[in-house]
């Protein structure tokens, strides 16, 4: 049982690390001047709730599972998301809004974002090869 | 004697879409071979003039002919200096914008398209002759003493506290003086101040405003008549001064250009005597690039020495050449030093140099000027007496004569800090403040086949590029070294090859290029106007209508634009209605759509349809719409589909989309519920809403601004409707908003007059279509942060949907590399549009600024208007994003952090004493004026779509119209006397001082005028003299003065006239023409009148002193 778990755990989170590569190279597109923040923010914006429930779904079933320390270590990255999520203000087109992600350096801050949580991921991603190798091999 | 090329002809032809090639064939040598005509630059005017006559003749025989003709009758007299500048091929040349575009307006289209070239000719020849004998007349005799900065004029009388040797300023205030003539009179009056070598006397010339074409011989009288004058008291000086300072750079800049042209042009007999000086300032500028730096000729001794003393390895740095204004011998005599922060009251290097330069004490008082440190406590009188003065950036007197004006370049300090640290540590906010398509009264337009760029930053050439010989330059901005092109080698102005360095590129710090296909992505589109007017009970009710109708029936052949001008109506209530105007109907049809869930288009090929062919139609249309809807029972407003609509009809071709709106949109998309709640007006806690309820409006907008069109929005209603959601549709299309708070048309007249007084100017304002704007800076500086109207497409893109004059942008910036191995850096911001006539443009302006390394020196050289200016756009931000609170208290501490931090670098002050630079000396007041300004106030009942309006004017409003929204102009006006005045045109002008804000200068006895930009408040006081009301408002006495009174009547008396005059040129200072509102004691208005004077207390908020103590509590925290 642990190790299907694991198995759905490191699949979610290779789902994650692309997504968070993603959200780097069109972000880094933009910096770039390769589209427009119009285009940009949409294809970004798109992505956001599969994120936050994608890593949800995580979140939750570490608390079901009673892995605490990974339940633990996922939780501020899950409640950041939400967070994030529900904070965007009424008029905005999302938590990546065309208008202002020039302002205010805030498309240096979503790179810093998604930079951290692709470590993050990455660092998830052995943990969770390693319970899993170890469910399967205590199996 | 001097001809006229047919390369004006086509220069004055830019409105023309597909004349370039004419332009082009000017570079060519076949055209050099044929005489240029004087008048390049501001001379341009009145050559250009001719060319209306010419351009009809296409032989060049004819043309000098009736060039001949022309200047025998229009200039008999003035032609005296045969030097006048060389017309160039180049095809630069000046146009008043905003007159050239009345007059295109008023140019009947013929629509074919051969007609054009004449057309535009005509139209622009004619504008030119009016503005062309003014400036002419003012200048003639100036340029050929001009020619150098260091002409030191004698006598000028002007003693004022900024500049404290009288003797010292008067050497630059030649220079500086006229540019203000030249330049039209943006400000409506100049002064200047000549010692003439060949008239041999001292002469006055007074000038008029830019709005005043008429009268163009007046001033060739007052050349000669006003000599001899001076200046009878400070105030004019100080006006002056103000003027001066304002022009100073850009215009003067342009001058140097000119006359070094001028100068180089040698045909000239009268300018042979300047032609040394002038040549040795080419070669300073020359050298001041290159790498190796050559000692200025002017300054040798004491240069040498002072650089090598202090700081050898910076001896190429531009500071040092004095602050403002000092004699040649002297200039020098401020080299960078490093802080010294013992002693802020004198600048740190002048007195390691009077040790050592003995008798300079003239530096002594001229440096310290704006690091004067000013206790504010004590000093109350801070004010000036005429408008505060843009800060002069401090460079040599090249560039400075060269920089960018500062109306339409700002940066908030003027000396930039080397490093972020330093800025961090100043506590001050860098940005710039830009006016990019204000309207000019003389831009050198340039037609080439090639326009130079660096190729790796692609920024334009410009007056501080380097050449490093004849065939390269060195870009400004990323230090690329560049091929100079072989056309680029050869100069039109001297008509000579090799001298790239002299082309109007390279003398003119604002130009604008005719930019050729490379530069469009689709052919230029016409304009395209589309009116959206709302139609439901409510307007009706306001009466709305009639005046929109009736203003655009005016200016119907005003409106900017050519042949292909096409326009369209569409009205809604709870349908939307769309109207054919196609060319052969007999009357116009109405077509209801009442599917308002799923909009469509009718009829897309007949609604928006040409202007001159359906000309009937639309006038029709324009008289019956008033009465179409008058027993209208529908209060429902479907603006949201009325909007995608207008959408769906624009987007083939793009444009400007005015949408009218009276109440709360109800139904369909974008229908939006009352967020105010009345109670909370005044309270002091939390302002909730400032932002957009639904994203639909943003949505929309960014649609509108990837098709290429512009949604203004004027919203007139006498409730709620959420400005804060509708603003967004004209906020990131690059549109404008206008908000009529209660406006009804017989109810509230003086709203009814704003109304109609700003459709005219925004019918008939100059308009560029599918615009971009890009700002670029020195490798090092990075922006951050954009401010005003506008889609940000990419880093640096600024996507303009629309550009109009009248908008203003703003920019914060960081240091992100240290720039100690420069010492200038420069900002270009570049305008790519399409002029009405279907034309690409772009528009370029560049800034040079000093680089500082010392604390000091970037107090020194703060720019405390540009500074409140861009902070004010900061705590909008902040509003919207955080809290008003927040916002608030921000700004609070953007004084005291600046201020305790300029305290802190100055050890011997006072610590108990609140002290500020001079530079910063009005901060405090400029802070509480915006903590009093509707758009942050608290604790006093404000409606929040007035509050949003307060905000969405900052962010869109250029630099001169925001200072006086949040610090208005006070004047008593029952006195003036002929003292002090200033002559524009034939009239005088009396220039009463500027009061403080306070009631404690009020006296019941007096008339006061409070200038708040958009509306004049004529307060009478209950005693005022009874000879006042009956000469000025024409009433017997106090008491028979009715409430709303909005106009003065013409009554011949001195004391009338005078007060009209003064009014009058205030109001033709600015684009869009204030309301006057009589103010009496009783009156309701009084307290609008009342809650501008910001010095005093009310009961939410402090006053100037409490703020002030309140401000030294801080920071002796």
């Amino acid at each position: 049982m642990e190790s299907v778990v694991f198995i759905f755990s490191l699949i979610d989170c290779c789902a994650l690390i692309f997504l968070s590569v993603y959200f780097i190279i069109t972000l880094s597109d933009l910096e770039c001047d390769y589209i427009n923040a119009r285009s940009c923010c949409s294809k970004l914006n798109k992505w956001v709730v599969p994120e936050v429930i994608g890593h949800a779904v995580v979140t939750v079933l570490m608390l079901i599972s009673l892995h605490w320390f990974i339940f633990l270590l996922n939780l501020p990255v899950a409640t950041w998301n939400i967070y994030r999520y529900i904070m965007v203000p009424s008029g905005n087109m999302g938590v990546f809004d065309p208008t202002e992600i020039h302002n205010r350096g805030q498309l240096k801050s979503h790179m810093k974002e998604a930079m951290i949580k692709l470590g993050f991921h990455l660092l998830c991603f052995f943990m969770y090869l390693y319970s899993m190798i170890l469910a399967l091999i205590n199996d | 004697m001097v001809n006229i090329s047919r390369g004006i002809n086509y220069s004055v032809l830019p409105q023309l879409p597909f004349n370039l090639s004419g332009t082009v064939l000017c570079l060519c040598p076949m055209q050099s071979q044929m005489q240029f005509s004087a008048g390049y630059g501001s001379h341009l005017p009145n050559y250009s003039a001719p060319s209306g006559h010419y351009s009809q003749v296409p032989h060049k025989a004819a043309a000098s002919h009736l060039d001949n003709q022309y200047r025998a009758s229009y200039y008999p007299n003035y032609y005296s200096a045969p030097a006048q500048n060389v017309m160039t091929s180049v095809g630069s040349n000046v146009l008043n914008a905003q007159e050239s575009q009345q007059l295109y307006n008023s140019t009947p289209h013929t629509g074919g398209s051969s007609d054009r070239p004449v057309q535009g000719a005509i139209s622009s020849a004619s504008y030119l002759h009016m503005s062309a004998q003014q400036s002419y007349s003012a200048f003639d005799n100036h340029y050929s003493t001009s020619v150098s900065s260091s002409v030191a004029s004698q006598g000028f009388p002007l003693n004022s506290d900024h500049y404290a040797m009288p003797m010292v300023s008067g050497a630059m205030y030649p220079n500086v003086s006229y540019p203000a003539v030249a330049a039209g009179g943006v400000y409506g009056q100049t002064f200047t101040s000549q010692n003439l070598p060949a008239v041999g006397q001292l002469k006055e010339t007074n000038a008029f405003s830019s709005q005043s074409t008429s009268v163009p011989h007046s001033l060739q009288q007052h050349v000669p008549v006003g000599h001899n004058k001076t200046l009878p008291t400070v105030s004019s000086a100080q006006s002056v001064q103000d003027k001066l300072s304002r022009n100073l750079t850009g215009s003067v800049a342009k001058y140097g250009g000119y006359v070094n042209n001028q100068a180089s042009s040698a045909p000239a007999p009268l300018s042979s005597s300047s032609d040394d000086e002038e040549e040795d300032e080419e070669d300073e500028e020359a050298g001041w690039f290159s790498p190796c730096f050559h000692p200025l000729k002017l300054f040798l001794p004491l240069r040498q020495s002072i650089t090598l003393t202090h700081q050898p390895s910076k001896a190429s740095k531009p500071f040092g050449y004095g602050y403002p204004a000092l004699q040649p011998g002297y200039q020098n005599a401020t080299p960078p030093t490093p802080v010294q922060p013992s002693n802020p009251g004198h600048h740190p290097g002048v007195n390691q140099l009077s040790s050592s330069l003995g008798g300079l004490n003239l530096q002594h008082s001229q440096q310290p000027e704006s690091l004067r440190p000013v206790n504010l406590t004590h000093d109350r009188n801070i004010l000036p007496v005429s408008s505060v003065p843009a800060p002069v950036p401090n460079l040599n007197s090249d560039l400075r004569k060269l920089n960018c004006s500062p109306d339409s370049f700002r940066c908030t300090l003027t000396n930039i800090p080397q490093t972020q640290a330093l800025l961090n540590k100043a506590k001050l906010p860098l940005g710039l403040l830009l006016h990019p398509f204000r309207d000019l009264t003389q831009l050198p337009v340039i037609t080439s086949s090639t326009i130079v760029r660096c190729r790796s930053c692609r920024t334009y050439i410009n007056p501080f590029v380097s050449f490093i010989d004849q065939r390269r330059w060195k870009c400004n901005l990323c230090y690329r070294v560049n091929d100079v092109p072989e056309e680029f080698m050869y100069n039109p102005l001297t008509r000579s090859y090799g001298e790239p360095h002299k082309r109007p590129e390279v003398q003119n710090s604002t130009v604008e290029f005719i930019a050729s296909s490379d530069y469009m992505l689709r052919p230029p589109q016409p304009a395209v106007y589309l009116f959206v007017l709302d139609v439901s009970h409510n307007a009706v009710e306001a009466g709305y209508l009639t005046i929109v109708c009736q203003s655009l029936l005016e200016n119907l052949d005003k409106l900017p634009g050519d042949s292909r001008t096409r326009i369209g109506f569409i009205t809604f209530d709870s349908t939307v209605q769309f109207y054919n105007l196609q060319e052969g109907l007999s009357q116009p049809q109405m077509l209801i759509v009442s599917d308002i869930d799923d909009i469509f288009l009718p009829t897309p090929d007949s609604l928006l349809v040409n202007l001159h062919e359906s000309k009937e139609l639309i006038k029709d249309l324009l008289n019956a719409l008033p009465n179409m809807f008058t027993n209208t029972r529908e209060t429902h407003s479907a603006l949201g589909p009325a909007l995608q609509a207008a959408f769906k009809l624009m987007s083939p071709t793009g444009g400007r989309i005015s949408v009218f709106q009276t109440q709360l949109p109800s139904l369909g998309a974008g229908l939006l519920h009352s967020r105010e709640d009345p109670n909370q007006r005044s309270s002091t806690k939390v302002v909730q809403h400032l932002g957009p309820a639904t994203d639909f409006y943003k949505k929309l907008a960014l649609d509108c601004s990837g098709q290429q069109t512009a949604v203004d929005l004027f919203l007139l209603s006498s409730q709620y409707s959420d400005l804060a959601s509708l603003a967004c549709m004209s906020k990131y299309s690059a549109g404008c908003i206008y908000y009529y708070p209660s406006f009804h048309r017989s109810h509230n007249p003086a709203q009814a007059e704003k109304l109609q007084k700003d459709l005219k100017r925004y019918l008939t304002r100059k308009i560029g279509f599918e615009a971009v704007m890009r700002i670029r800076c020195t490798k090092g500086l990075s922006i951050h942060t954009f401010h005003g109207n506008f889609f940000v497409r990419s880093t640096d893109l600024l996507s303009l949907a629309n550009v109009n004059p009248d908008a203003g942008f703003a920019v914060q910036m960081s240091i992100e590399e240290s720039l100690t191995d420069t010492s200038l850096v420069c900002f270009q911001t570049a305008l790519l549009y399409t002029s009405s006539k279907g034309e690409r443009r772009i528009r370029v302006h560049t800034l040079c600024l000093p680089v500082v390394s010392s604390l000091s020196d970037v107090y020194a050289g703060a720019d405390v208007q540009a500074v409140v200016c861009l902070l004010a756009n900061m705590a909008v931000d902040r509003s919207v994003s955080s809290s008003l609170a927040d916002a608030r208290d921000a700004l609070v501490n953007a004084v005291v952090d600046s201020l305790a931090a300029y305290m802190s670098t100055a050890s011997n002050l006072q610590q108990s004493m609140l002290i500020a630079p001079n530079s910063l000396k009005l901060f405090p007041l400029y802070i509480l004026a915006l903590l009093k300004q509707k758009a942050f106030r608290t604790g006093t009942s404000t409606r929040l779509d007035d509050r949003v309006y307060a905000m969405c004017q900052m962010k869109s409003q250029p630099l001169v119209h925001l200072m006086k929204m949040i610090h208005p102009n006070l004047y008593r006006i029952d006195k003036l006397t002929d003292e002090s005045t200033i002559h524009v045109n034939d009239r005088v002008v009396p220039q009463p001082p500027l009061q403080k804000l306070t009631a404690e200068k009020l006296t019941r006895e007096g008339a006061f005028l409070m200038d708040c930009g958009s509306i004049f408040y004529l307060w009478i006081g209950k005693n005022c003299d009874n000879n006042f009301i009956k000469d000025v408002l024409g009433y017997p006495n106090y008491a028979s003065v009715p409430q709303k009174m909005t106009q003065l009547p013409e009554v011949d008396a001195p004391s009338s006239e005078r007060t009209r005059s003064f009014i009058s040129w205030l109001r033709d200072s600015r684009p869009l023409s204030p309301v006057l509102q009589v103010i009496k004691d009783e009156n309701p208005a009084k307290t609008d009148f009342f809650q501008h004077l910001i010095e005093d207390r009310t009961e939410a908020a402090f006053s100037y002193y409490e703020f002030l103590l309140n401000i030294q509590q801080q920071i002796c925290k």
